[in-house]
């Protein structure tokens, strides 16, 4: 349906149109989201959690875990609220540098990550393996900022923003695909923005 | 948390049926939905506008509209001036258009309805708009939960709802309306000129017979983050309060 008055002219410029997933828009600066207060989390009280169902399998303090192989990423994110950034940079530990140092092969298809505030969400093992995603420590060769998930998050860059857990304290693999947060809360239980899988009921 | 899943709805077409002016930059659109939606304060849509070229542009709004006032939702859009949405409401959208929408949408920012006790609502610019559906909600539904409004706003012309958020408040029926200015003085007596703060937030929930059970936060980053300090730092826990943020 036409909008009446309306025309694309106000829209955000951009120079490669093939990169905005469809009813995203191009943005500039990077907006701050979040379901509730910013924790500050110090790094001498960080910890990551690797774990299966309710067992710990491996935990690292956050020398041990800046000790693991760092990988850089430098990607498009697309948030739900319908905003896309270009290019950001990350670097930090790839979920399959995670694993392996923990000896695991993914016992199950389905992980929830876990983050220092209560927040959770879903992603299935294969967009989290195969350098696909990773645990980011740095963002554009910097600490990341509290109000944007730091010390740690995860970064699922193929999937809306909010798979990409804030605060990020561990990942438990679960055996069925178990909604998180948002997912309880009317959000996809998947999220791809290139199939604009932003609710519930999306298909 | 116990928040019910948001029930979804597709697409549909919506007719602007009234158009308010609020403030100097804030408008109030009314929409009539061809299907009319069930819906909790706090929720909001997302609307979409589509150019002759078939590109689309969409966004989230708040309703700012109580659950319990029929049909027509009230949304109150502020002005961006490099914004390529709000614009278009404010210069173009006219009483008969029709404009696609979806919803009631969000499960988080919403009116608890099973008692969590008094509430405190802080909302910075139009960063009031989701808890003045709460509001009216509240006085819609003749509820005697206790809740506190402290609203931020640079001046007293820009405070949105104003005439009605002073008429609610002058029934001193358990909601009380604390109004500060951050670039002029109070105009009434115990209001405030000054950003948000611990002292603020501790007095305005002193006025709560009981502390709150849930705080909601609204506006720019930059203000959600300094309110909710202030709630934290005043006692509230932080597992307690809701926040929305416009993202900027």
């Amino acid at each position: 349906m036409v909008t009446r008055g309306f025309s694309s002219g106000r829209r955000p410029p951009t120079d490669d149109d093939a990169r905005i997933p469809p009813g995203q828009y191009l943005e500039q600066g990077f907006p701050v989201l979040s379901a509730g207060p910013t924790p500050r989390v110090g790094t001498q009280d960080w910890s990551f959690t690797l774990k299966h169902g309710p067992r710990p399998i491996k935990k690292w303090n956050w020398a041990e875990f800046n000790a693991l192989p760092q990988t850089k990423m430098t990607r498009d994110i697309h948030c739900v609220t319908a905003w896309t950034k270009f290019d950001t940079s990350w670097q930090g530990v790839l979920v399959d540098d995670i694993l392996a140092d923990a000896g695991l092969e993914p016992p199950t298809g389905f992980t929830l990550a876990h983050a220092f505030d209560g927040y959770t969400t879903n992603v299935p093992v294969k967009d989290l393996t195969a350098g696909k995603a990773l645990v980011a420590l740095l963002y554009e060769g910097k600490p990341i900022t509290p109000d944007h998930g730091g010390p740690a998050r995860l970064l699922v860059p193929h999937l809306y923003f909010w798979k990409s857990a804030k605060w990020l304290n561990g990942l438990q693999f679960t055996t069925r695909d178990e909604p998180g947060f948002w997912e309880l809360r009317g959000y996809h239980i998947y999220g791809d923005p290139w199939r604009e899988q932003r609710y519930t009921d999306d298909p | 948390m116990s928040d019910a899943a948001a029930v979804q709805s597709p697409w549909q077409v919506a007719r602007i049926v009234r158009i308010e002016k609020r403030t100097p930059r804030v408008t109030s659109f009314f929409l009539q939905p061809s299907r009319p939606f069930a819906y909790r304060a706090g929720q909001h849509v997302d609307v979409r506008l589509t150019a002759p070229d078939g590109y689309q542009a969409r966004r989230s709004y708040s309703i700012a509209s109580a659950p319990e006032s029929g049909g027509v939702i009230e949304l109150a859009i502020e002005k961006l001036d490099d914004g390529e949405v709000s614009p278009f409401f404010h210069e173009v959208a006219a009483i008969g258009d029709e404009i696609e929408l979806r919803g009631p949408l969000g499960g988080h920012f919403v009116w608890p309805e099973d008692g969590n006790g008094p509430l405190v609502l802080v909302g910075g610019g139009s960063g009031v708009v989701p808890l003045m559906s709460m509001v009216r909600h509240r006085a819609a539904r003749n509820s005697s939960v206790p809740v506190v409004l402290v609203f931020s706003a640079r001046v007293w012309d820009e405070v949105i709802f104003r005439d009605e958020l002073i008429t609610l408040d002058d029934r001193q029926d358990g909601f009380d309306l604390v109004l500060t200015l951050t670039r002029e003085a109070a105009r009434r007596p115990a209001d405030y000129s000054r950003r948000v703060d611990v002292a603020m937030m501790a007095q305005a929930m002193a006025r709560l017979p009981e502390p709150p059970g849930l705080a909601f936060v609204c506006g720019s980053n930059a203000f959600v983050s300094a309110a909710a300090q202030a709630l934290i730092d005043a006692g509230v826990a932080a597992e307690n309060i809701r926040t929305e943020r416009y993202g900027i």
